[in-house]
């Protein structure tokens, strides 16, 4: 089965390349995306842990997988509707790049062999450059450039940290493997400075690409410049995905018995992806770059979070779910206030509520639930990280991440209030809220208000699966 | 092995050339040979087994001749010849690029390295040839040259991996050297659009997008 989600969207995205008729070939992605989730919710159910030395899921790697797979599933329903209004650019590239990159991630997911899983992450950055670039325009090129460059660069970075760790094994006799499973069985006996370089490496490396400050140069850009629906797919499931790949780092260092050291320097990226977010922020004219930074934000929040342990990694489990649908529904809704208004800039965008009342609200609601107010998810797991950083003693740590909270806020705050209330221009296109451009991010938000209210006891047994597994001492 | 040090004392001749020259075509044919010595190593170390045999032959086609190809093609469709101007000029990048590497070869002697690898060039090497890389990356204005500074840090990163080979199955070695032609073919035609829209591929041009 696991193997099955991983290549039937290659063996989709070929045909989709055979197909003439344009919504015929768009409507494979829903259909993709729907069977993909199906499968994966059916993977998570089943409940016994696959171990296999290429690919397994584990508790950690089932709830990204999930979550991926849904975020894929609307972001592929908006995109029928997406594409259908941007007939002049065409989806001839569009949907075999998101297919392949679908199946990337589920590989980079479901990977247990930390080189493969290497591999997959690299394939995630060439298919969907491609997608960054499909307006054609100047900003997109450069973007897409940045995005290239830099995440290759990022990449390269981390298969260094890989080979390291593979090169701490060499000292104690063992052969050298990057099998997860063996990695984690001898981790006592691995030589403790390769160990380290290696995680500095790794979190270096993949932290280019889940875009922690201060190597997130290339987020705003690229995030700006793509459609909205890629916007989402990469601020919602290509960061957990590198997060995950991340989290492997830190659970090899937590079995050597240096779990501390990985945390702190997590929790030092974690308070400057924070502070830089923030500071950017405010008085941010462009709707999709204060989104960027948002996503910066919340990937510092993410990373604080296992930083802290405890409670906070239960947080950042549960922050994880609500980040990535709640970035899902403001990147799409953020697109569709785009085609409206022809702009993204606070100069024209104008009175959203009035001109588009469904994107309009959306945004306005996904602006309140990310930025942590009640009833909606991401307050219940801020909340949960920000208890466990009190209940840890980390008093300092506390007040700045409530300080940068409150500062994100505020600069979020005036920005998509401007947006969105008042009166609309005249001048705006004859877009208009459809069916297909409204229901994901919707259903998107509805989940995240639910997640707010009620978290069902299987996800709850998910979650605390997930945040033991990080929490294993040596 | 006796071939290996020459090996890769000609891998670090060839970062030093790369560094100096002006002229593209030859600093991509150059970075081809690197990439196809750096082929003849895993059969060097490891000796004729499949997984040697595949490796180079895999990593000969990949680095010495496909992305190569692509590259040249590439700057024969936007016509330039050489990299003017670059960030600091080439004297200054070739000094700095010795100093680094000497600095590679102190910095290799304080590492825990394992007892066979103490006295082999391997590690100070592959360190050189990615902080040559990098001084690529950074001092170059043309797209181009950022490839080729991408490429020779993939090929430092290589050259450490050939110690530890037995970590790096076939499937995965394969799958990075696919990764890297494919990533170097999208690079390419990222280039080429570059070319189209900007009329020049200085990345210099690239600053539209800030705060």
């Amino acid at each position: 089965m696991l193997e099955f989600i991983i290549i039937f969207p290659l063996v989709v995205a070929v045909i989709s390349l055979l197909i003439p008729n344009y919504q015929t070939r768009s409507w494979l992605l829903p259909v993709s995306g729907g069977l993909h989730f199906l499968c994966s919710v059916w993977l998570a159910v089943e409940q016994r842990p696959l171990r296999g030395i290429w690919l397994g899921l584990d508790a950690l790697s089932t709830l990204v997988l999930v979550v991926t797979s849904l975020l894929f599933f609307g972001c592929a329903l908006y995109a029928v509707g997406y594409l259908d209004i941007r007939r002049d650019r065409g989806n001839k590239i569009m949907v075999p790049c998101l297919l392949i990159f679908l199946s990337a991630m589920t590989l980079a997911i479901a990977a247990r062999h930390l080189g493969m899983m290497w591999m997959a992450v690299e394939a995630t950055t060439i298919s969907s450059a491609p997608l960054i670039y499909y307006n054609r325009n100047k900003l997109s090129i450069e973007a897409t450039w940045k995005y290239l460059l830099i995440c290759s660069v990022g990449i390269a970075l981390a298969m260094l940290g890989l080979l390291f760790v593979a090169y701490a094994a060499l000292g104690s006799g063992s052969p050298a493997s990057l099998q997860l499973d063996e990695l984690l069985q001898m981790a006592g006996s691995l030589s403790k400075p390769w160990l380290h370089g290696g995680f500095v490496f790794l979190l270096v490396g993949f932290g280019t690409k889940m875009g922690l400050a201060p190597l997130h140069s290339w987020k705003p850009d690229a995030y700006g410049e793509a459609p909205g629906l890629v916007g989402a797919l990469l601020a919602g499931g290509l960061t957990s995905v590198a997060f995950l790949a991340i989290l492997r780092g830190v659970q090899l260092m937590s079995a050597a018995g240096d779990g501390a050291m990985a945390r702190q320097a997590l929790l030092g990226m974690g308070l400057l992806s924070l502070c830089l977010a923030a500071i950017f922020m405010v008085r941010q004219p462009d709707i999709k770059r204060l989104l960027a930074y948002s996503s910066v934000e919340h990937m510092g929040l993410l990373a604080i979070g296992v930083g802290i342990g405890g409670l906070a990694t239960f947080g950042a489990m549960l922050h994880l779910i609500n980040n990535a649908l709640t970035k899902g529904s403001l990147f799409l809704a953020a697109g569709n206030i785009q085609r409206a208004y022809s702009s993204k800039r606070l100069t024209e965008v104008r009175g959203v509520i009035s001109a588009l009342p469904v994107s309009g609200s959306l945004f306005l609601a996904g602006f309140l639930a990310i930025t942590g107010s009640p009833p909606f998810g991401p307050f219940m797991s801020e909340f949960t990280i920000l208890r466990g950083i009190f209940a840890n003693h980390h008093l300092l740590v506390g007040l700045f991440v409530l300080l940068f909270l409150a500062l994100v806020f505020i600069g979020m705050g005036s920005t998509v209030l401007a947006a969105t209330q008042g009166k609309a221009e005249a001048k705006t296109s004859g877009f208009r809220d459809r069916l297909l451009l409204c229901i994901s991010p919707t259903v998107f938000i509805l989940l995240v208000l639910v997640l707010g209210v009620y978290i069902p006891e299987p996800l709850q047994q998910a979650l605390q699966n997930a945040a033991a597994l990080l929490e294993v001492q040596p | 092995m006796e071939i290996t040090n020459p090996l890769l004392l000609t891998v670090i001749l060839i970062n030093f050339f790369t560094l100096g020259s002006a002229r593209l075509g030859a600093c991509i044919r150059i970075v081809a040979l690197q990439g196809a010595l750096l082929a003849l190593l895993p059969l060097a170390v490891h000796g004729f087994s499949l997984h040697s045999l595949v490796l180079f032959s895999g990593a000969l086609l990949f680095k010495g001749v496909f992305i190569p190809l692509l590259l040249l093609r590439a700057i024969r469709e936007v016509r330039i010849r050489r990299e003017v101007e670059p960030v600091i000029g080439f004297v200054p990048t070739l000094i700095l690029g010795v100093l680094m590497t000497a600095g590679a070869f102190l910095f290799a002697d304080f590492l825990p390295l394992a007892v066979e690898h103490l006295d082999s060039l391997f590690v100070p090497t592959a360190l050189a040839t990615m902080f040559s890389g990098f001084l690529l990356l950074i001092t170059r204005r043309k797209a181009i040259t950022q490839v080729l500074g991408y490429l020779m840090l993939e090929n430092g990163i290589f050259i450490f991996g050939v110690l530890l080979s037995e970590a790096l199955p076939l499937m995965v070695e394969g799958g990075v050297l696919l990764d890297l032609l494919v990533g170097v073919f999208v690079m390419g035609i990222v280039m080429n659009q570059i070319n189209r829209e900007f009329s020049s591929i200085n990345t210099e041009s690239l600053t539209a997008l800030k705060e």
